[in-house]
């Protein structure tokens, strides 16, 4: 196995191998340190930026950070990388990407790299990039992706309405749902994450939303967040699943720890697929990811917390998804200790997801024992906006009653769209300004009325 | 489309049946100062509430007729705790010391987690509702976890030689509750077990799940387990918990 140095102002700095070499490179964050991987001084973090710097990418290919044997997104990452979209980059170092990529002006060049890149690549080119070259190039790639709305247009920000409570109570969830849908929020889906898991739950809470959204005529998806297994059930019971939802991470043995392989994935994506529910698009799975899921599962490999991210991309390219929703600040301070340390993490999942050819969303959040505040998620808001982000969350409030931390809101969400000119998804901005409940502006009308007629759950909402 | 008119007190009507922000009014499209306001001191009290630790003897020596047996986890402090996982997950080797099998199938940790407000305000309650719904299992003494994750209860489990280790653990605190708790159900504890291999019952608190739901839902939980030999992703509860407090709770297992 190879080794790599560099020299920095009269001291030789030694990498034992490339993921020492890429940890060491990794602007700080708590998780690295807790893995014992950081950098041992600022000015070996530099170094390191140095020697990644002067890396041919063609070592990427042939030096892996997880053994090919020992891991099967490894196994993935090689047997599907695809040398003829690698070529306009082939010749360059990690530091010649970083160039290029800021340089070229046509996203579509750009986008068409994705299956040449492999997830060490583009984490490798992240950790040389300051937080406006991840904006700079994540606003150039477009991925779009569809099922009854389509998401990811130029000029346009999608909202996940995630109407939570803390005991799964339908009446409860269906009064957020109509908070959200009055606000214009719930274009990339309505997405339950259950306090209980079981499949009963899960059921009541599915049929609820179906009957919501086809009461209503809303042009947008629905998703209860659970277990791949239970969907997989779900599924067989007949019970109306328009997306497959799953955690994800970049190793298999913190997938593993997930109840989760490859295989099942795809058993599921084939399951939901064969449903063909969606309406403008075909596009079914739903996964959410974040960094520290490998550490926290004690199957890191000794890779960094953001190379491993990069590599749950890779597992989420398989799969056509319609969603990749990096759940950035949800794990807690000691993978991302406070505000800066979140930014930069949602800035490099974001572009960095684009750049694999991901249709990136951020749930922009922290927990309360995270140094961070709402002023934190009102910078990430503003900076992913303008980086061209998919999607984000709209929670009541920003305050999630049921998973406990906070998110953005329908409000922040108002917020984002006015200050940079975006709009919902076109299907969605349809209904929205056929029920009149949005103005021209994008402002909400504040009008009397319930789209559509009675649904059975919207009873106690109407006169 | 036939469109219906709203309640005109729609706003009052939406906040009547959630507890979450809903209705929150707005200025252009930013928020009110007050709701602003309000928000801002729910965050500063469960950013309190974080800090908070478990005092000594906090649940005396007998819980519900059984020893009280207080343990300590490797992280000495507050602030370690916060940054160091790993630490909270292990038991101090002196703590380890004070356990030994005790001839019983069942393990309860309470463990202080990210509220040690919320175990000292419902632990001993959902002890006492797991035990009444539990009577045919034999019991180990209680044991109370100081700085410890959820993991800390597969050593535990296994110093105590329990076939099954429920830790009863406070969840980190939302803004509109800092009071909740978290049951995790391991079948086997020992060190090394998996997530996966876990079933939870979470958010346990008055206005949440309610305790004695929550209780028959741990009870059908460990009924399951001993049936299946396991806990984790193949041990399903079929019945949701929506349903709770019907008898029978139905237990499937997909391969």
């Amino acid at each position: 196995m190879p080794t790599y140095h560099s020299d920095c102002g009269g001291t030789r700095y030694r990498f034992d191998d490339l993921a020492r070499l890429l940890a060491a490179a990794t602007p700080l964050r708590s998780g690295d340190m807790l893995a014992g991987l950081a950098a041992a001084s600022e000015a070996e973090r530099v170094a390191a930026r140095w020697a990644l710097a002067d890396l041919p990418l063609a070592v990427f290919l042939d030096d892996l950070v997880i053994p090919y044997e020992a891991d099967e997104i490894s196994r993935l990452i090689v047997d599907r990388h695809d040398r003829a979209a690698f070529a306009p980059v082939a010749h360059l170092t990690v530091g010649g990407l970083r160039d290029w990529l800021l340089a070229e002006e046509d996203g579509a060049r750009i986008a068409a790299l994705a299956a040449g890149l492999t997830p060490e690549m583009v984490a490798a080119v992240s950790k040389l990039m300051r937080n406006q070259d991840l904006v700079t190039v994540a606003r150039k790639i477009r991925v779009v992706s569809a099922f009854r709305t389509t998401i990811g247009l130029p000029q346009r920000l999608s909202v996940r309405l995630q109407p939570n409570h803390p005991a799964d109570d339908p009446t409860g969830v269906a009064a957020a749902v109509l908070d959200g849908l009055l606000m214009g929020a719930g274009d990339a889906v309505i997405g339950i994450n259950p306090a209980g898991d079981d499949i009963g739950t899960v059921a009541t809470l599915l049929a609820m939303l179906d009957e919501i959204r086809q009461g209503l005529g809303i042009p947008t998806q629905s998703c209860v967040l659970t277990h791949i297994t239970n969907t997989i059930e779900l599924v067989r019971r007949g019970a109306p699943v328009d997306l497959c939802f799953q955690s994800i991470a970049g190793t298999e043995g913190a997938n593993r720890g997930f109840g989760i392989d490859l295989a099942l994935l795809r058993e599921g994506a084939d399951a939901t697929l064969a449903l063909d529910r969606g309406t403008v698009g075909g596009d079914v799975m739903y996964f959410e990811t974040g960094q520290g899921s490998c550490l926290s599962a004690e199957a890191h490999h000794g890779v960094d917390q953001q190379t491993l991210e990069c590599r749950a991309y890779a597992v989420a390219r398989q799969f056509r998804p319609l969603l990749v929703n990096s759940v950035v600040g949800f794990i807690g301070p000691e993978y991302l200790y406070d505000g800066k340390q979140i930014l930069r993490a949602a800035l490099e999942d974001h572009c960095c997801g684009k750049l694999l050819g991901l249709p990136m969303g951020l749930d922009i959040c922290y927990t309360n024992h995270a140094e961070a505040d709402q002023d934190d998620m009102d910078t990430i808001l503003t900076m992913v906006g303008v980086a061209g982000v998919n999607f984000i969350m709209g929670v009541p409030g920003a305050d999630d009653i049921m998973l406990g931390y906070q998110s953005t809101s329908f409000h922040d969400a108002l917020y984002i769209r006015e200050a940079l000119g975006l709009r919902p998804a076109p299907e969605f901005e349809a209904w929205l300004g056929r029920t009149g409940l949005l103005d021209a502006r994008g402002r909400p009308t504040d009008r009397p009325i319930l789209p559509g007629p009675a649904v059975g759950v919207l009873a106690p909402f109407h006169d | 489309m036939t469109d219906l008119p709203a309640r005109p007190d729609l706003a009052a009507r939406l906040r009547q049946l959630t507890p979450a922000r809903v209705a929150l009014g707005r200025v252009g499209v930013g928020l009110p100062t007050r709701p602003m306001l309000d928000f801002e001191l729910a965050h500063a009290r469960a950013r309190d509430a974080v800090h908070a630790e478990l005092g000594d003897g906090a649940f005396g020596a007998t819980m519900a007729g059984l020893p009280v047996i207080a343990v300590q986890s490797q992280a000495p402090d507050r602030a370690t705790y916060l940054r160091r996982p790993d630490l909270g997950r292990r038991l101090d080797p002196a703590s380890a010391e004070r356990l030994s099998p005790a001839g019983a199938d069942l393990a309860i940790v309470i463990a202080d987690g990210l509220s040690a407000a919320a175990v000292l305000a419902h632990g001993a309650a959902i002890v006492a509702a797991i035990l009444a719904r539990m009577s045919d299992w034999s019991v180990s003494p209680i044991v109370v976890a100081h700085q410890a994750r959820v993991a800390i209860g597969d050593e535990i489990g296994a110093a105590l030689g329990a076939r099954l280790a429920i830790v009863l653990i406070g969840e980190r605190p939302g803004l509109s509750a800092a009071d909740s708790v978290g049951a995790y159900l391991t079948w086997g504890p020992r060190p090394g077990r998996r997530d996966s291999e876990r079933n939870c019952v979470s958010n346990i608190r008055p206005g949440g799940l309610a305790i004695d739901r929550a209780a028959a839902l741990i009870a059908a939980i460990a009924e399951g387990a001993r049936d299946l030999g396991e806990t984790g992703v193949r041990l399903k509860i079929a019945e949701p918990s929506l349903a709770l407090g019907q008898d029978g709770i139905e237990l499937i297992r997909s391969s």
